[in-house]
């Protein structure tokens, strides 16, 4: 056990936790104002629901057992997670394993928070919260089990995902993907405009997950060294050039650098980032966050032209910035960085791991759009996904909350 | 008494207050409105997409006036609120039925009037 360790996954744990609000917030300074409730409720429920899913069965589920496919249940209702021998078969923790329950549940928590931007303005609160909770305990701790525990075949494939590339963002994107082709498009998308309520909002969000990230992907390296400093560093190098890299070819593109391309660019790169912090150093995170920026602003125009309303960008920003960092790990990592990766093409480890990094990306893709795809089918067919036409034109304030974000007449 | 309503652009609202003040106009009411008209909206680029937005925001002023006052207080906010460029706005004048000033019960040229005091404020 080591004290400064426990030290820092802790203080980890906290910044992780207070992403989820930042999401809330950078979300919710997008959407209209009737709908800002609506929309900084699921954020906030999902610390509420999946913090307890979490503790009751989903922490097992991930890092339980031997089975390379799902967990187990040996540590439900928080069994056997104090004493002698206590750990996660194959895990070697300098620190508490309730410290590290903790950490992971944070990720557990803002993982199916991130699909609520694709979902917004139309979906009803209770078929959120069933479905948050549902894809938690089966989709969410499958995959974390897979790429996270050592026990999981994509980990043992040798597959690298240092925060949570596949296990948070590609997994939420495609989610998200799912949910919205069976939601269907916001009322008069994409002919009536629909711009943000609030962009002071968006950025003070976008400052938060910032800010919230450092606990992400530093707080990964599971103690307080060289290598939690490496990826500290690269969290900030990639945000940092994704946000000049968005605005660069959006000022070329639409005419203008805008602030929500400075917020979106930012956390494209922390998106794409995520995966490779642990693995590659140097000017690697720069090269990294300059392709996020660019990549994700060009995936804006898909949901265009497919047809499908993901209203805030979740797909381009999440599913694609974490396909784009996990591949491109396989180009960048540099086992003189991180003993436990590997080198990547650029390093002269030819391209097994490059194929590792696709076949994760692919199963995760796969297995989370159809899982999700498949629950939400059954919600949408007992409780219902979406508002009526009615409570969409009031918004989600009223009709699913009985409230108001901005009572102006009210003093 | 006329009401004289007023479109105005937002940044000329200071100039035409301060000028109507300077005519010895006692009160008027602002109201944030949009609304469009020859001079057309602007767009707005969103990750990209572009809305046209073609409701543009002005500034409403109401004003009830004398009838004798009503072609001085046209000139006024007309000349304070011109920028020369279009969506400079509009001037109206209806006419005013009953006014009644809520405090004392005062009505009409009393109500608007800056000779009107209460009996306790002439005490």
């Amino acid at each position: 056990m080591d004290s400064g360790n426990t030290a820092w996954v802790l203080a980890a744990a906290a910044l992780v936790a207070f992403m989820t609000p930042g999401l809330a917030f950078f979300y919710g300074g997008m959407v209209r104002a009737k709908h800002v409730l609506g929309m900084l409720m699921q954020n906030f429920f999902a610390l509420g629901i999946i913090s307890v899913v979490w503790a009751v069965v989903g922490f097992s589920l991930a890092f339980g057992g031997t089975n390379k496919w799902v967990g187990s249940f040996d540590f439900a209702f928080l069994k056997d997670l104090t004493g002698e021998g206590a750990g996660v078969p194959g895990l070697t923790l300098t620190i508490p394993l309730i410290a590290f329950l903790a950490y992971q549940m944070m990720f557990g928590v803002i993982t199916p928070a991130l699909v609520s931007g694709a979902t917004a303005d139309r979906l009803k609160f209770a078929a959120y919260a069933v479905f948050i909770a549902v894809w938690s305990v089966l989709v969410y701790s499958t995959v974390a089990h897979w790429v996270f525990s050592p026990q999981g075949w994509l980990f043992k494939r040798g597959a690298l995902d240092f925060a949570g590339g596949a296990v948070v963002h590609i997994n939420a994107g495609a989610a998200a993907l799912a949910l919205v082709l069976l939601l269907g498009k916001r009322r008069g998308w994409p002919s009536e405009a629909m711009p943000p309520h609030s962009l002071p909002l968006t950025l003070l969000g976008t400052g938060i997950l910032w800010f919230g990230w450092f606990g992400f992907n530093a707080g990964s390296a599971l103690a307080a060294d060289g290598l939690a400093a490496q990826a500290f560093l690269n969290t900030h190098l990639a945000a940092a050039a994704a946000m000049l890299g968005w605005l660069a070819i959006e000022k070329l593109m639409a005419g203008h650098a805008t602030t929500l391309g400075a917020a979106s660019g930012a956390v494209a790169g922390l998106v794409a980032i995520t995966p490779c912090a642990g693995f590659v150093g140097g000017m690697a995170p720069i090269y990294i966050g300059l392709a996020a920026g660019v990549v994700c602003y060009l995936a804006l125009k898909i949901k265009f032209w497919v047809g499908f309303d993901d209203s805030l960008d979740v797909v381009a920003v999440h599913l694609v910035g974490g396909l784009l960092g996990s591949i491109l790990l396989g180009l960048f990592a540099d086992a003189g960085v991180n003993a436990a990766g590997r080198d990547g093409v650029f390093l002269g480890g030819g391209w097994d791991l490059f194929g590792d990094q696709v076949v994760a990306c692919v199963a995760v893709l796969v297995f989370s759009f159809g899982a999700s795809w498949i629950i939400g089918k059954v919600i949408d067919l007992t409780i219902g996904l979406r508002v009526t036409d009615e409570d969409e034109v009031i918004g989600l304030d009223q009709s699913q909350h009985a409230e108001n974000a901005y009572n102006r007449l009210e003093v | 008494m006329k009401l004289v309503t007023a479109i105005v652009k937002p940044h000329k609202l200071d100039d035409v207050k301060d000028a109507l003040k300077g005519v010895g106009v006692q009160g008027v009411t602002v109201t944030e409105a949009r609304g469009f008209g020859r001079q057309g909206g602007h767009t707005e680029t969103y990750r990209g997409a572009e809305y046209k937005i073609d409701l543009v925001p002005k500034a409403r002023m109401d004003v009830v006036v004398e009838d004798s006052q009503v072609d001085q207080i046209i000139d006024v906010i007309a000349e304070a609120a011109r920028t020369g460029k279009i969506g400079d706005g509009k001037v109206w004048v209806t006419p005013v039925e009953r006014i009644i000033r809520i405090r004392t019960g005062e009505q009409g040229a009393d109500a608007v009037c800056p000779r009107a005091k209460s009996a306790a404020e002439r005490r």
